[in-house]
């Protein structure tokens, strides 16, 4: 095996004029390595202004996507060695502006986050118990593989759709949307239909299926957004047959 | 300088500070209240909690096993009015995570379901599968969005506590994404910063727990509780000390040396049997089974690897399914990180440290001594875990208070006046200070990433898992002299944007400081409790050490210890007994 590869960063600073650029640096090859080391190995050790955001470095925490020699990834769960003999390219994900060579503003993905309404909402006097909601493992298993999404972004990156309008609410809020629906101890549906149903909502959807493929947790965006569709189509029939809605 | 201002800050968003929010939110909706965090909330390093959270449910648990259990398992340092607290609280708040939508694992009848864990009596930790943390990061996050009053400042990095004639006003905070130096003032502040793991080389905790509140509320001159307890958890993986969670060995597993045996049964933690039996050998405290690796190791009966030595975690005979089922996150780590699959193989696992037990010193309800100033969490040192903190019982912790952080802040902001404006001078003081020390620094050739490597195997040296006067007093000097050193620093990176290299820069400054109250408590106590094993001191000394150490910080030199009195209320300090 190599004991060295190379990594070109692309960089890129507001603060500097010109066109964002790659720098070389080469790294050593350590068995079990992932693109996050080495990226951690350059910033300590050969150019401290290395620009990226980790935390965890065990998969959870949604911090350090990127885009490795195309394809989004997790980096603290790619390995170096997969890349061989390299060298690897890593950018910034795609779709979203770049604030500093690694790094991108995620405040269009915040305010998605929060506009679908991602917390158990309940109906006006709906008894609170004063134990547990009765949940069962099948209800659970419902909207369970949705719960799992750690907001890395990936698939905002990924979708096409999403990179050419920038108002399609994406991926990963549908998700989340969803997941809160499909909970047995929700009953904001309808709600959340108001966000999703709108223009910029899960229409422009046109089923490509990338964000489930690049999903690191294995949810599935992009079925959540097809059953959204669904949901939104009986609602809208609904309302023609019985307009003032029959419920 | 731009200036904000608002009743309460939270800095931290984390579980403890999201939890305080929401119960700052729901105590007064008026008041003005706002998150401070260097990373988005949902980033904190709660999501990387794993096995679960300890609440009597069960019909034939108890409130009072649960205090006892907290309370041996913390060799009797834990404040008793604290721990009484949480185990009479912590059922109400696991709850409420339930109504606010946390996907706990079930019962096949749809009740919660709950695991046997390390030094618990009973079944008593609630899960989310082997991905607890996560969950309930996630859930108060998202609940905390229904909360529009709640602000938040994210991504942005506290450097300095306003203080003005022992009042607390605020604090001043770079921004990432833009350099810009604000003065955020607060009639209150609430420290939720989390624990300080990354002192150390090898340990669990994400890189961005560096400890900053401790730092922030020691500099302020609030004191520090209990710092040389620290927790080694016996089971992370030994090149990148990612955590193997408890709840392996709560579900059945084994813990074996080179030869393939249980030695666990070796150190007084009872004898083997094929199914877990509580408080005993596997289900032991995370003290004890640390210690035992130690001794193990030196017996010459660990396995030797190229990330030192290790044991082996075997969880084969639990089987495919039940892995799947109850420890999915366990198997993808061991896939990803290790390159093994516990189905097939044995996971290597080493003890590596995880948890610090000190922290800010409060009361019960959350208040330092600094008026104005709460801390809740990793972060605080309320105390409920005293010496050895319990698998389970921290999720719990910052929920419990978390909350009463909140509510008292709350009750105080409500009556307090404005901010003095005399602080808004302290405030511009620290934004020259950051601009001529770090900023606009242009001699210097001491290397971040170098005096933080030093730093943190000096601390490994100093104050592993069994520690002595001479270790400790080696490492008293060589954080002296890189606290020394770090006035020589040079950074690449000037830039006001994003500029990860001063992040780190102040983080290690602060950690130097951390690093030392940890140290200079650990000489002082000169007995063994605990996490805290002095071979110079073999014994636990009643007598003289039931009691916290409090670090006060010197301007000069080393910080003053001094001794606060442990609360007892119902259980007499006793011998810890497992698994007899």
């Amino acid at each position: 095996m190599a004991d060295k590869i190379t990594l070109e960063v692309a960089r890129y600073s507001p603060e500097q004029d010109g066109e964002p650029r790659f720098d070389r640096y080469e790294v050593p090859l350590i068995e079990n390595w992932m693109v996050l080391d080495a990226l951690n190995y350059i910033k300590d050790q050969l150019d401290g202004t290395v620009t990226f955001r980790w935390s965890c470095r065990m998969g959870i925490c949604g911090s350090c996507g990127m885009v490795v020699n195309g394809h989004e990834r997790l980096t603290c769960e790619t390995l170096l060695a997969d890349y061989l003999p390299g060298p690897i390219r890593v950018e910034p994900l795609r779709h979203f502006p770049v604030m500093r060579d690694l790094v991108v503003d995620l405040s269009d993905f915040m305010e998605k986050l929060e506009r679908v309404k991602p917390w158990i909402i309940r109906q006006p006097g709906a008894p609170e118990p004063s134990r547990e909601f009765i949940q069962t493992p099948e209800q659970l298993a419902e909207y369970k593989q949705y719960s799992l999404c750690i907001n890395c972004v990936l698939c905002y990156s990924a979708c096409p759709v999403y990179g050419l309008d920038p108002h399609f609410i994406g991926p990963a809020a549908s998700a989340l949307s969803l997941r809160y629906n499909l909970d047995s101890r929700d009953q904001g549906a309808e709600q959340r239909l108001d966000v999703m149903a709108q223009h910029d909502g899960v229409w422009d959807c046109t089923v490509i299926g990338e964000c489930s493929v690049v999903c690191p947790k294995h949810v599935d965006p992009s079925l959540a957004i097809q059953e959204y569709k669904i949901s939104a189509t009986k609602a809208w029939f609904k309302n023609l047959l019985m307009p003032g809605g029959g419920k | 300088m731009e200036v904000t201002a608002h009743d309460i800050l939270l800095i931290g968003g984390g579980g403890a500070g999201l939890r305080a929010a929401i119960a700052i939110a729901e105590a007064d909706p008026r008041l003005n209240l706002a998150v401070v965090s260097k990373v988005y909330p949902m980033r904190s390093h709660t999501v990387s909690a794993e096995g679960g959270a300890a609440a009597v449910i069960a019909a034939n648990d108890t409130i009072d096993e649960h205090a006892y259990d907290t309370i041996s398992g913390s060799d009797w340092l834990a404040d008793q009015d604290a721990v009484e607290i949480f185990v009479n609280n912590v059922t109400h708040e696991m709850l409420r995570l339930e109504h606010w939508g946390c996907p706990w694992s079930r019962e096949p009848d749809g009740r919660i379901a709950v695991r046997p864990f390390g030094g618990m009596k009973k079944e008593r930790t609630w899960f989310a599968a082997d991905k607890t943390g996560f969950h309930m990061l996630h859930s108060l996050f998202q609940t905390s969005l229904k909360y529009g009053e709640i602000k938040r400042y994210d991504e942005t990095f506290a450097t300095r506590l306003l203080v003005d004639d022992g009042v607390v006003g605020g604090v001043v905070a770079i921004e990432l994404a833009t350099g810009k130096i604000r003065a955020i003032m607060a009639k209150a502040v609430i420290l939720c910063t989390g624990g300080c793991g990354r002192v150390f080389p090898f340990t669990t905790n994400a890189n961005i727990c560096t400890g900053d509140g401790m730092a922030l509320a020691f500099r302020a001159g609030a004191p520090l509780k209990d710092m040389e307890m620290v927790q080694y958890h016996p089971t992370g993986l030994p090149q990148t000390g990612i955590l193997i969670t408890e709840a392996t060995r709560g579900e059945g597993g084994w813990l074996v040396n080179k030869d393939g045996y249980r030695y666990l049964q070796d150190y007084d933690l009872g004898k083997p049997t094929p199914t877990p039996v509580f408080r005993s050998m596997e289900l032991g405290p995370r003290d004890r089974l640390s210690q035992a690796f130690v001794k193990e190791m030196e017996k010459g009966r660990t396995l030797k690897g190229p990330y030192g030595d290790y044991v082996h975690l075997d969880l084969r005979h639990l089987g495919e399914k039940k892995i799947d089922e109850k420890l999915p996150m366990v198997r993808e780590l061991c896939r990803n990180y290790a390159n093994i699959d516990p189905v097939h193989q044995m996971i290597p696992v080493r003890p590596v440290v995880h948890y610090m037990m000190g922290g800010i010193s409060t009361d019960s309800s959350g208040a330092t001594p600094l008026k104005g100033l709460y801390a809740a969490g990793e972060a605080a040192c309320v105390s409920m875990n005293g010496a050895n903190r319990l698998g389970s019982n921290s999720l719990g912790e910052l929920l419990v208070f978390g909350a009463r952080a909140g509510t008292s802040a709350a009750q105080y902001a409500s009556g307090a006046r404005r901010p003095s404006d005399r602080l808004l001078a302290q405030a511009a003081d620290e934004e020259r200070r950051i601009e001529r020390e770090y900023l606009n620094r242009n001699s210097g050739r001491e290397r971040i990433a170098k005096l933080r490597e030093e730093m943190q195997h000096a601390m490994e040296s100093a104050c592993g898992i069994y520690r002595t006067r001479q270790t400790l007093e080696e490492g008293a000097a060589k954080l002296a002299e890189l606290k020394q050193r770090f006035g020589g620093i040079t950074l690449d990176d000037h830039s006001r944007t994003f500029n990860t290299q001063l992040m780190a820069a102040l983080e290690l400054s602060g950690m130097l400081e951390v690093a030392e109250s940890m140290v200079h408590a650990a000489l002082w106590r000169e007995e063994s409790r605990g996490a805290h094993q002095r071979t110079d001191f073999p014994k636990r000394d009643d007598q003289k050490f039931l009691a916290h150490s409090i670090a006060h910080r010197n301007a000069e030199g080393p910080p003053r210890i001094e001794s606060l009195p442990v609360t007892i209320t119902r259980w007499p300090p006793g011998e810890r007994v497992y698994g007899r």
